[in-house]
């Protein structure tokens, strides 16, 4: 509450790099800005220090002791929502780098820092919750320091590349801290790094995006044939396109109305035309993915299949959740309505936790005698990891040139 | 741009030594010939239901006595505490037993799933688990199609439980104590090959008393324990529905796709890029 008094400058201040040192600067930047006690803090505290709690137990008493889960099911809402689901919305860093830099889309190029930020965190967050889901988290470097290479694994690869790709979404976001510590030589340096991290970001997303979907290829019998095909891969990384972006156009959406003095005159007028170009790739994604959907229903026959109380539930997220927010989309740019592409990014994101949900704990052993439901406990500890993400995402909105414009000399550089 | 360059063809090298080499039939196929898989016969039409195998499999590897009751009907679970279980069914012929256990697969859907190959197919034939490279992440009971893994969930330092087909043992030359030790002889070790010929020349032998098939010749692959029973194997809670390709090659395809795209793909998206660079001026006065 004392650091109040720095709370009048609205942009973020850069370090100046000739009057103080970056060990100070960062010391007095670690201090918190702005209110404590607003709507979300007082949610979102007592939950993060509940699942605290939680996760000690977990270490202590072992997995079990907080989980549902059972050697029938072995992976729950850990992984199918925080690490299954939270990559897919963390997709659209490699779309709009690749709308960015490979295409020169120069129009998105406002939202490139806030969404390659959004994607390392969810990266560093939701791949980290994995590391709560271990049962040997200790033996977590055995696949990476290469004494046990387990190449045959679909889970080999996508560690390999959550690890790869995190590095290359901080190599992207990099010349946004230098900006913020004043390191204009590293930034100049780091800046010229960001075509290849953005190549090398773009075919990594491709193949873990698809590799969350394989990881489920071997586990044929176990779910249910209407979300079980062999283009699970293919339908997982359609999917992420939309799924990117339509989190990009709720997370823009937020930010505009919370993160208001960061944002740039220039980038708030921006908004719509940015808005509207993200829901018209939506809805071409959308149709791509719809028009998979259905081959895959027709080639394996499961017309059997619709007329039962899964069947209905499939309808529901194809119709419901695929096709209805692919109209929106469509009518969204056709009439320049920004209120119903936002919509129509709710809509998609539900279907999105839907889809994954299906595939990962739904549809996971549907014909169980004893089906598995999360505990409270483990609801408690997914809110804590995605609490703790938005945590740092504020700090960070708050400090480094992420939506607001970068320094003079930065500009200079270029 | 130099350093562009040295940064990416750097990454691009240790990606591409470390993901483009899916040698995913390694785990099944042993390269020394002289080796054969050992493998298990289990004769539902002698088992008797004494449960020895249990105490003595739960005794050998230090684990609790077998609970609850051997009753026709009810269905016991192996789990976490015991790595065998046998069960009675009323079948069309009676009641008839059955064990169940790690089937140790030639191509072992839980060995293609481990990233740190802490569970494997030794040379031996046995599917078993080490415990130093294992990280927890239960990827093996997600694969398996039969369930085989348990994971203790209540512990700090949780092990994978299964049945080892007692590899200490058999590694020097010994009989796994299931097998060793049954009174009614129902469980036969030996090579895999032996198994068969002992199988098909039971049902041959007692065509009447036999229904003709073997459970674990074709299925998922090929396992390395196999059943012959009296009655369909659909009736003694056998899964009948696993497929007889084995379950390491349903994400074959997709492991095969990885260095095409890791080859391919950065050059195309180096090309677009030069490609539409020029045109950047351009760009800006079009419509998206």
């Amino acid at each position: 509450m004392k650091t109040m008094k720095t709370n009048n400058t609205a942009l973020p201040l850069s370090r100046d790099s000739s009057k103080q040192s970056i060990f100070k600067f960062v010391l007095s930047e670690l201090k918190p800005k702005g209110k404590i006690f607003t709507p979300f803090n007082i949610i979102s505290i007592p939950i993060i220090l509940t699942g605290i709690v939680l996760i000690v137990i977990r270490f202590i008493y072992g997995i079990g002791s907080v989980t549902n889960l059972s050697q029938e099911v072995p992976w729950g809402l850990w992984i199918g929502f925080d690490v299954v689901t939270g990559v897919a919305f963390a997709g659209g860093a490699y779309v709009i780098t690749f709308l960015v830099y490979i295409l020169n889309r120069e129009k998105y190029h406002s939202i490139v820092r806030v969404t390659v930020l959004n994607g390392f965190l969810a990266y560093v967050f939701y791949a980290g919750a994995l590391l709560l889901d271990l049962g040997r988290p200790w033996n977590v470097v055995n696949p990476i320091i290469g004494n046990s290479f387990g190449t045959s694994s679909v889970l080999f690869l996508v560690a390999w590349h959550f690890l790869l790709y995190m590095i290359a979404e901080l190599i992207e976001f990099s010349p946004a801290i230098a900006e913020w510590i004043g390191a204009k030589r590293a930034r100049k340096i780091l800046s010229g790094m960001t075509i290849a991290a953005v190549i090398f970001g773009i075919t990594l997303s491709t193949l873990h995006q698809s590799g969350l979907g394989a990881l489920y290829l071997m586990a044929k019998d176990k779910i249910h044939p209407l979300w079980y095909s062999e283009f699970i891969p293919v339908l997982f990384l359609v999917s992420s396109v939309f799924a990117g972006l339509s989190m990009v156009i709720f997370e823009g959406a937020i930010s505009h109305k919370v993160f208001f003095k960061q944002i740039s005159e220039k980038n708030q007028t921006s908004q719509k035309g940015i808005v509207l170009g993200l829901a018209k790739i939506c809805a071409g994604a959308m149709f791509a993915y719809f028009f998979l959907q259905l081959l895959v229903f027709i080639h394996q026959k499961r017309w059997d299949l619709i007329d039962t109380p899964m069947g209905y539930w499939y309808l529901l997220e194809m119709l419901g959740f695929v096709l209805l927010p692919m109209i929106l989309y469509v009518y969204s740019y056709k009439k320049s309505n920004i209120t119903l592409a936002k919509v129509a990014a709710i809509i998609t994101m539900l279907g999105i936790i839907l889809n994954r949900l299906n595939v990962t704990v739904i549809g996971f052993r549907w014909d169980a005698a004893i089906r598995y439901f999360p505990t409270w406990m483990e609801f408690v500890v997914t809110l804590t990891v995605i609490f703790t993400e938005i945590w740092i995402f504020r700090w960070i909105i708050k400090r480094m040139p992420v939506l607001s414009e970068p320094p003079s000399w930065a500009k200079e550089n270029k | 741009m130099s350093l562009d360059r040295r940064d990416f063809l750097k990454t691009i090298g240790i990606a591409g030594l470390t993901l483009c080499t899916p040698d995913i039939l390694k785990a099944g196929k042993s390269k020394d010939s002289d080796i054969e898989f050992r493998g298990m016969l289990y004769d539902s039409t002698r088992c008797v239901g004494c449960q020895t195998c249990e105490t003595l499999c739960a005794e050998t590897h230090g684990l609790p006595p077998p609970v609850g009751e051997l009753k026709a009907g009810v269905v016991r679970k192996t789990d976490d505490q015991h790595r065998t279980v046998v069960n009675c069914y009323n079948t069309s012929k009676g009641e008839v037993f059955i064990k169940t256990q790690c089937m140790h697969c030639n191509e072992p859907a839980c060995a293609a799933a481990c990233l740190t190959q802490a569970m494997y197919k030794t040379k031996q034939g046995p599917v078993i688990w080490s415990g130093n490279k294992c990280m927890g992440c239960r990827y093996c009971m997600v694969s398996c199609p039969f369930d085989a893994p348990k994971f203790e969930y209540h512990s700090a330092n949780p092990k994978i439980q299964k049945c080892t087909m007692c590899f200490e043992k058999i590694a020097k030359g010994g009989i796994p104590v299931c097998a060793e030790n049954c009174p009614a002889e129902a469980i036969k070790f030996g090579t895999r090959r032996e198994m068969l010929t002992e199988a098909r020349k039971r049902i041959v032998e007692n065509s009447k008393t036999y229904v003709d098939e073997i459970y674990g010749d074709h299925t998922a692959g090929g396992t390395g324990f196999l059943y012959i029973s009296p009655v369909p194997f659909s009736e003694l809670g056998l899964n009948t529905k696993i497929q007889n390709e084995s379950y390491p090659e349903l994400s074959k395809g997709f492991l095969y796709s990885v260095p095409t795209i890791f080859v391919l793909l950065p050059p195309i998206l180096l090309g677009i890029y030069e490609a539409t660079k020029k045109n950047q001026t351009h760009e800006n006065n079009e419509n998206e």
